[in-house]
């Protein structure tokens, strides 16, 4: 799909977004989100007036000077430390409501 | 204090360092006397959401010890150097501003409160490697909320204020850090820049600001925003001074893969050395509509200038400068997205469970705990990178980056320095641009180019202006962007611009 066979985004595109996102928005939020996002979006598709043709992608731009380390195991965060901040610990891990996999 | 006293915080962090290591001044006195000067300004300012009083007398009076046994003290002995809230400090709380990186309140606490922030466990590289150096830390800065905007009224804890006009923003994000150089409360800080964020606050409260190449300094202990993007670099109230700080946090760490193992050059070395013969570019795209007369003017000014040193000033072209805004907020967003998911109530920070499940733990929080500008920018790279769009937004804003990056090349290829205005106008009022995302993001346009090429640019004080429907004359930044790894070349010509431009030793009145 290219962005300009599409209407503007739309306020379900939104609120399935923010569940992408794992965002709860109120529904003033949403509204208000989908009005932004519109104006934003707008403004980005000025890059489909650029010619991209062959021009490859940068997703970095020292990669060609990265240099590699040897992959050896180091020390890491002590348990203690890495909990220390849990807003809530149960045996000795961080604490999660229970789930069911419904994949 | 004395106003005597007070002015030692307005000495060059080279001469205060070197005082501290001769003994003629304690660490402990420039520790009372920053803490004080925090103290009496920052209710006004909102520079600092905490302050780490007794850790910083603690710190100096062991520097003074070790002094007094005959240890030779580092580069930045007893220098105040203000933190950034996005890097981690151990021992005082980080929130990069965010009320999600918070704890809940119990019952009668104030519900935000920077004091309850996460504790990071261990020191970033950087704050190590300062800490070494023999700099104090007496606070965390005040910032955009995770580095997300330009003025630092995202902010959870309210706005930092420019002290050159206090119904102005000092810009952002790094707005905490530059009003604390500016406002002499530290005569250094860090921040960081992923778009513009030491130099268009530097800029905005005439303060120098280093962007480093990406990769010159490590980001082990940031909060992440866009990491192909984001680098940490210095404020001082001069080149000499951040140029100072930068030689100390530049070099190889082994905890961040990115970072680059090229030889720290001398920064402070290059500042003194002669700039004649140096060509510099100037890209007219940067002076395009939009552009406030004034701030031209300024930045045209500081260009002849540095003419009458001996440089050669030729017109270069840039021309996708205009498609940086669109390019930027495209890759920024998405990089955000991914970046953000980590806070999500479970290891660290802000919980709110609504006891059903576990999506509906993280949704709370988050809807919760970030903030209006986080949140729009967590959609947008959600949305860049979700299924149907990814090629067409973010796949395409990185082909142009390519565009950006070869353009700059091109440029590099005729000139060593490209000098622009930091910003296309001076700082603006709090609340003008707030409610406006896309005219807040549009203001970045002359600090995205170089962030996106990678490149090495800093801000230096030129000739402040009357804006209009002011009376206050304020800063004004002349932009000099270099070749990846040239940040020496960079304070060179900064400091031979500084030395002659007309905001030199300029310092804001300070209201007692």
């Amino acid at each position: 799909m290219k962005p300009e066979d599409t209407s503007p985004i739309t306020i379900e595109e939104v609120r399935r977004i923010a569940g992408l996102a794992h965002l709860a928005l109120s529904p003033e939020e949403t509204e208000r989100m989908t009005r932004e996002l519109r104006s934003i979006l707008a403004y980005v598709r000025q890059l489909e007036a650029i010619d991209v043709t062959g021009i490859p992608p940068t997703a970095h731009v020292q990669l060609e000077r990265m240099p590699q380390r040897p992959d050896e195991v180091h020390e890491s965060l002590p348990h203690d430390l890495a909990l220390a901040e849990a807003p809530r610990v149960a045996q000795d891990g961080f604490a999660v409501p229970a789930f069911v996999d419904e994949g | 204090m004395s106003a005597a006293d007070a002015a030692i915080l307005d000495w060059s962090i080279p001469d205060l360092a070197r005082l501290v290591r001769a003994g003629d001044v304690s660490a402990e006195e420039v520790a009372r006397l920053s803490l004080a000067r925090i103290e009496q300004q920052n209710g006004r300012l909102g520079a600092f959401l905490t302050v780490q009083a007794e850790q910083t007398i603690d710190a100096a009076r062991e520097l003074d010890e070790r002094r007094a046994r005959g240890e030779r003290l580092g580069p930045l002995a007893g220098v105040p150097i203000g933190i950034k809230d996005a890097l981690c400090l151990e021992g005082a709380p980080a929130t990069a501003g965010s009320k999600i990186l918070t704890r809940a309140a119990r019952a009668g606490e104030a519900d935000l409160n920077p004091a309850r922030g996460w504790h990071p466990p261990y020191d970033a590289t950087v704050v190590a490697r300062l800490r070494a150096a023999g700099a104090l830390f007496p606070g965390k800065c005040n910032m955009d909320e995770f580095a997300m905007g330009s003025s630092t009224e995202n902010s959870a804890f309210g706005p930092a204020k420019n002290p050159w006009d206090p119904t102005r923003t000092p810009g952002g994000s790094s707005g905490g850090s530059a009003v604390a150089v500016a406002s002499g409360m530290t005569p250094g800080s860090l921040g960081s820049d992923t778009g513009g964020s030491i130099r268009q606050p530097a800029a905005f409260t005439g303060t120098v600001g280093i962007k480093p190449t990406y990769g010159r300094v490590s980001r082990y202990g940031l909060i992440a925003f866009a990491s192909s993007l984001d680098q940490v670099g210095p404020f001082a109230a001069d080149v000499r001074g951040a140029a100072r700080i930068l030689g100390v946090i530049a070099g190889r760490d082994p905890h961040d893969a990115t970072s680059l193992d090229a030889p720290v050059t001398d920064y402070e070395e290059a500042c003194g050395r002669d700039v004649a013969g140096l060509r510099i570019g100037i890209p007219e795209e940067y002076f395009a509509a939009g552009i406030d007369r004034a701030v031209e003017a300024s930045v045209r000014a500081a260009v002849r200038g540095l003419e009458g040193q001996g440089c050669t000033v030729r017109p270069v072209s840039l021309p996708h400068t205009s498609a940086a805004v669109a390019t930027y907020y495209v890759l920024a967003t998405a990089e955000c997205s991914s970046n953000l998911a980590r806070f999500d109530g479970v290891r660290f920070g802000l919980r709110v469970d609504p006891k059903k499940d576990l999506r509906a733990l993280y949704e709370a929080t988050r809807g919760a705990g970030f903030g209006r500008e986080v949140k729009r920018r967590i959609m947008l790279g959600t949305y860049v990178l979700s299924a149907g769009y990814y090629e067409a937004y973010y796949l395409r804003a990185q082909r142009v980056r390519t565009l950006i990056r070869r353009d700059f090349d091109e440029a590099f290829r005729e000139v060593d320095v490209i000098a622009t205005p930091v910003s296309p106008v001076v700082a603006f009022r709090l609340g003008e641009k707030i409610e406006d995302p896309l005219a807040m993001y549009l203001a970045d346009i002359d600090t995205l180019p170089a962030s996106l090429a990678g490149l090495p640019a800093l801000s230096v004080p030129c000739a402040p202006v009357v804006a209009s429907g002011s009376t206050t004359p304020l800063p004004v930044g002349l932009q000099l962007i270099g070749p990846a790894l040239e940040e020496a070349r960079l304070c060179a010509l900064a400091h031979a611009w500084e030395q002659i431009s007309p905001a030199r030793g300029l310092r804001p009145r300070l209201d007692a």
